[in-house]
């Protein structure tokens, strides 16, 4: 047991040194509103791979975007991202991380009052000096990649969904991060964007050398992109591995998630009493 | 009992909490101000939204008070024989009061409403995280440039106010009612001083402009976000920011001119 | 909105709003008067002033001829001693002339009314007007009024 670990740990350790860890988790505790969301995590995410995180709603998949993100401290663990401990730094230095990462909200979150092609151009525009033929030049070659070099006129309100999402990931990677965040890309989408954002997701990683972390819960789409997974639930990780490795896992609660099983360890009724009682008024059948 | 007893003691710690919040908010503000100089056109932009677009109520609003004060004060005064005081009378409340106390309520419903309700629903959808994300700090980005756009407007509204106002009372007192034109003026200047009147005036229009721009956009940013959210915060920062200005002419009339 | 029309447009509220504060100064306060027409000082003597104020106007024959500079009390004499400032252009008043203090209207302010006297002499730069009348007191009218009706 001892040396397992230790070796592991060796493991790990060289691997850091190789800087193969872009970021790592340890013993994230994060309570909100009396609520234990997260009791003891670790996560390894590997410098250019695509890691899923996964799990039933509600688990908080999207609270682990945002304390990688720096934007919720944890009550305890360690979370160090592009070597930096996030929960310790200032707000200058958190400021200064964050121009190394790049988030894809689930809205989109596009500046309204912008055209599609302003806000692309708005973190250039922000955070480096270039004369303006030049950002136009890699403005459009942003939305060259996603699809929609066509569209920079356009403004947010005249957008499908799945376009916004699109132009949301071109502004997203506008400054070329050395990680990129996704918040339940694929949720509500139809077929064949869901397709593109797939097809997007995997090419701009391998592309741009990119690292990935794509926080889901739709098995198909993200098995069929992610190198490594995460499944969260009840506040832990209850498996990982690579998608292969869990598709053939044994364990109930990945079975239940993976073939989208209604009631298993995450149990169809909500806690309650029994029908016959609630139904006679307790009086027994 | 314990209940109600307990309750007040919350509510007073998460008042004192919210307080704490938005001072720490205001210092962040007033830090990033070298940097709203270094780019004046956000600045140009908010005060095109916050005061250009007030002009019409205020211009429009100051005409019609100036026109009941003339006429009110012509009512009162001519009883008692001191009709040629109208201009004084016209001159010092605009200039020392309804000025600044009117143009802070107004601003308040106009332009301090819009201001609460779009940095709300930029919360709301999420646009001020992503732009966190994107290292742009949005308190420097969005809320410093629109702070001192309201400190900066709200004075020269006001300013504009009083002269519209005066005016006013000059319509109706020598145009309609026959008071001599003479009179009106001479008797005014002979009250009205810079020192005393207009600059603190003008004082209090800049305390009102600092109370309206910062309770606006604290309610904005602190919005929860949702509709119901978002409404909530639109309508309680006009409240606050009335009651607040009401309160402070009080003190700052008993300071200035007591 | 093009980024010029806002400038122009944040460019004439600005304006705007100087051009109410200096309609406000010069207007409607008493900064008017600084920019004042030249004129000479000269001084007289009240036993009271009643409630004469700085920059009350100084009329003759109902014409508002200068202000009042300012006004002292004289501790030797124990008289208000109140500097008029006359308008460069009625520099022929006689040097016999009267001041008194009269209030415009039932309850207005009050002024200097000056009574012109028949000396070809005129006042200069720094004379005094020997000849004033105290402003009314009130009470002192219904002090003499009582005493009158006991007689």
């Amino acid at each position: 047991m001892d040396t397992a670990r230790s070796v592991k740990g060796e493991a790990m350790e060289a691997a850091e040194n190789r800087d193969e860890m872009l970021a790592r988790v340890r013993g994230l505790c994060v309570r909100r509103g009396g609520r234990s969301i997260f009791d003891g995590v670790d996560l390894d995410i590997r410098r250019g791979q695509v890691t899923a995180i996964m799990g039933p709603s509600g688990t908080g998949k999207t609270t682990l975007l945002r304390v990688l993100g720096g934007q919720l401290r944890p009550q305890a663990g360690e979370v160090h991202v592009l070597g930096e401990a996030v929960p310790q730094l200032s707000r200058a230095e958190l400021y200064a991380l964050r121009r190394r990462m790049g988030v894809l909200f689930q809205s989109g979150a596009l500046f309204t009052h912008l055209s599609v092609f302003e806000n692309v151009a708005f973190p250039i525009r922000e955070h480096a000096r270039l004369p303006e033929p030049l950002v136009e030049t890699l403005v459009l070659l942003k939305l060259e990649a996603v699809g929609l070099r066509g569209a920079r006129d356009l403004m947010p309100a005249e957008l499908s969904g799945g376009m916004a999402r699109r132009v949301a990931l071109a502004r997203a990677i506008a400054l070329d991060p050395a990680l990129m965040m996704y918040d339940e890309p694929f949720a509500g989408q139809d077929p064949i964007t869901m397709g593109v954002l797939i097809d997007l997701i995997r090419r701009l990683n391998d592309a741009l050398g990119l690292t990935s972390v794509v926080v889901s819960h739709d098995v198909h789409e993200t098995f069929a992109i992610a190198d490594y997974v995460y499944v969260l639930a009840d506040g832990a990780v209850i498996a990982e591995g690579t998608p292969a490795q869990l598709n053939a896992s044994e364990a109930a609660s990945v079975r239940q998630f993976v073939d989208a099983r209604p009631d298993g360890p995450v149990p169809f009724h909500y806690p309650a009493r029994s029908l016959a009682d609630e139904l006679t008024g307790g009086r027994g059948s | 009992m314990i209940g109600a007893i307990q309750g007040l003691g919350r509510r007073t710690l998460d008042g004192l909490r919210g307080l704490g919040e938005a001072v720490l908010l205001m210092l962040r503000i007033l830090r990033a101000a070298p940097e709203v100089v270094r780019r004046p056109r956000l600045l140009i932009e908010q005060l095109y939204v916050v005061g250009v677009l007030s002009l019409v109520i205020i211009l429009v609003s100051a005409l019609f008070v100036g026109l009941v004060l003339g006429l009110q004060g012509y009512y009162t005064l001519v009883d008692f024989g001191a009709e040629d005081a109208v201009g004084t009378m016209v001159a010092l409340t605009l200039v020392r009061e309804l000025g600044p106390v009117v143009t802070a309520l107004l601003f308040a419903g106009r332009a301090g409403s819009s201001l609460t309700a779009e940095v709300g629903l930029m919360k709301a959808t999420e646009q001020l995280s992503s732009m966190e994300m994107m290292a742009v700090d949005p308190e420097r980005r969005i809320l410093a440039p629109r702070f001192f756009a309201a400190l900066l407007a709200v004075p020269l509204l006001a300013a504009i106010f009083s002269a519209v106002g005066v005016f006013g009372g000059y319509l109706v007192s020598v145009g309609m009612i026959g008071i001599d034109a003479g009179a009106y003026w001479s008797n005014m200047q002979n009250a009205v001083t810079v020192q005393d009147d207009i600059l603190n005036g003008a004082i209090k229009s800049v305390v009102f402009g600092f109370l309206a721009g910062w309770i606006a956009l604290h309610k904005g940013y602190m919005a929860t976000p949702t509709s119901s959210g978002v409404s909530r915060a639109t309508t309680m920062g006009v409240v606050h920011t009335s009651l607040a200005v009401l309160g402070l002419d009080f003190l700052l009339t008993a300071l200035m001119f007591g | 909105m093009s980024q010029r029309l806002v400038e122009i447009w944040v460019g004439l509220f600005v304006a705007l709003g100087l051009a109410g504060f200096l309609v406000l100064a010069l207007q409607v306060s008493g900064l008017a008067e600084i920019r004042q027409q030249p004129g000479y000082q000269v001084a007289a003597s009240f036993d009271n002033i009643g409630g004469l104020r700085e920059r009350a106007p100084v009329s003759m024959a109902g014409v508002r001829v200068g202000k009042v500079e300012r006004i002292e009390l004289n501790p030797e004499s124990h008289q208000a001693e109140v500097i008029l400032r006359i308008d460069q252009r009625y520099d022929r008043i006689p040097v016999d002339t009267s001041a008194a203090i009269y209030t415009s209207g039932l309850l207005g302010e009050q002024y200097v009314g000056l009574e012109a006297g028949w000396e070809d002499e005129t006042l200069g730069s720094g004379d005094r007007i020997t000849q004033t009348q105290s402003a009314v007191v009130l009470e002192r009218l219904i002090g003499q009024f009582l005493t009158r009706m006991q007689d």
